[in-house]
């Protein structure tokens, strides 16, 4: 059975981060992934985001994906596509490679960066076609380009759902309007007034109530709420959309780490249930390392730089790096982090990797 | 609908058409693109219909993680369209069951 020193569950922005700097260290490293290209949920961001430069500010999704690959490469980092994992024994994996071929891998160590995926609400008609995640529609409009109707509605106002809602607009169909449960936007100011600018009105205090059609979405009903978030009598208004988008939050995807017995606890503010990790993202079981936002939903740059994280902190357990040369990095790599989780969205975020990393230390007896 | 131009990724680029047959029908896809993108620009929204009371379902995830996109591919149930891609002559069928 094949042996290696690392293998990396999942090719987006946090698991080509940890290969490379594993790789770079000198470990054997194995990225694994069920699609049929790397890069994770990378290469549908067209947008440009935000921060310091380090971190990518000014750059699109699309293109910190393409260095990302750029640098996995140049580091030697082995990537095994089209390939599934069906389970996790101990240290060896069970995959089903191009859906045929299953078979064992041993593995040294396990770094989990198995991504996020959204959250829904339901209410009579969700099941209708046209009915959607706002990422499965980011996905088929930027990466496929291919638009999935004309007239959207959109539902929550987070920055997912502002910045999608815009580019649906770049992509030439008509956003009807955001609608939002809660009284104020949920996303960042710029991304809101971006989306009012360019004339889309967004709807606080609203819900949906019901979407309409035979055999798919045809018409939609909101209705506004009181402060109780109850629907106001007499406030609903019918329109026609054929899609409506659900930008109502993400979670970590976490079977995996809890099929090789991961902890986790519930954290609102990452996402739901978190697996617990320390700070050097491994979890309760020893060799089993979390990254990204499977360790708790944020941002790309977080993502990152947890990535960088978990693979020295491998590296540094396989004996690849001493104590000494793995502290700096990782010191550095914290307090990037810290820095990253600012402002009012990230201080909560910080709080809560704060609880995470003591309920760890309590179970390990540290 | 296929989005040619675009502020932002400029012009669609000519890429290899094959064709598909879906439900008997013969329409043009791109190679290599989710069957469920090749559905949805020739504004097939509905793939499936659930097995007891015949619900239709469609696109939902995106990800390969819901399973609402379901369909019968060159004689497979099950496939998930959303992450499975074109090859030229595939045969795609409504799934009922």
């Amino acid at each position: 059975m094949l042996t290696t020193d690392v293998v990396v569950v999942g090719g987006g922005s946090a698991g080509l981060a940890a290969a490379i700097e594993s790789s770079k260290a000198g470990a054997e490293v194995l990225l694994i992934d069920e699609n049929a290209r790397p890069g994770g949920q990378l290469f549908k961001q067209i947008h440009k985001f935000f921060g310091s430069r380090r971190h990518y500010a000014g750059i699109r999704g699309f293109e910190i994906g393409r260095r990302l690959l750029e640098e996995a490469h140049k580091n030697e980092v082995e990537i095994k596509l089209n390939t599934i994992i069906f389970g996790i024994l101990g240290n060896k994996i069970g995959i089903v490679e191009d859906k045929t071929h299953a078979k064992w891998l041993k593995a040294k160590t396990i770094i989990f960066s198995c991504g996020a995926s959204e959250k829904l609400i339901s209410f009579p008609g969700w099941t209708l076609p046209g009915v959607m995640g706002a990422g499965a529609a980011q996905t088929i409009i930027n990466l496929h380009r291919v638009l999935p109707g004309s007239r959207f509605l959109m539902i929550g106002s987070g920055n997912v759902g502002l910045v999608v809602s815009y580019q649906i607009l770049q992509a030439g169909a008509e956003v009807v309007a955001i609608i939002e449960a809660l009284p104020k936007i949920g996303g960042y100011g710029i991304h809101a007034s971006k989306i009012r600018r360019a004339g889309v009105q967004i709807a606080v205090s609203h819900t949906i109530k019901e979407a309409y059609g035979k055999d798919k979405v045809e018409a939609v009903t909101i209705g506004a709420l009181d402060k109780n978030m109850n629907l106001v009598p007499g406030s609903e208004k019918r329109f026609k959309v054929d899609v409506i988008c659900l930008a109502v939050g993400l979670k970590p995807n976490i079977e995996l780490p809890l099929m090789a017995g991961c902890e986790t606890m519930f954290l609102a503010n990452l996402g739901g249930q978190v697996p617990i990790h320390d700070e050097n993202m491994e979890t309760t079981v020893e060799g089993i390392y979390v990254a990204g936002d499977c360790a708790g939903i944020e941002e790309v740059s977080t993502a990152i730089e947890s990535g960088r994280l978990a693979g020295i902190a491998v590296a540094e357990k396989l004996g690849y790096l001493t104590k000494n040369e793995a502290y700096d990095v990782k010191v550095n790599l914290r307090e990037v982090l810290d820095e990253l989780r600012g402002g009012p969205f990230g201080m909560q975020r910080k709080y809560a990797k704060q609880q995470l990393i003591r309920r760890a230390a309590h179970l390990k007896g540290v | 609908m296929r989005i040619k131009k675009h502020p932002i990724l400029g012009s669609l680029e000519k890429k290899k058409e094959v064709n598909i047959v879906v439900d008997g029908k013969m329409l043009k896809a791109i190679e290599g693109e989710p069957i469920a993108s090749a559905l949805m620009a020739n504004k097939i929204i509905t793939f499936r219909k659930t097995r007891i009371t015949k619900e239709p379902r469609g696109y939902f995830c995106g990800i390969g993680l819901c399973t609402d996109c379901m369909m019968i591919v060159n004689g497979v149930p099950n496939v998930r369209t959303c992450i499975t891609p074109v090859t030229k002559g595939m045969k795609i069928e409504t799934q009922t069951v």
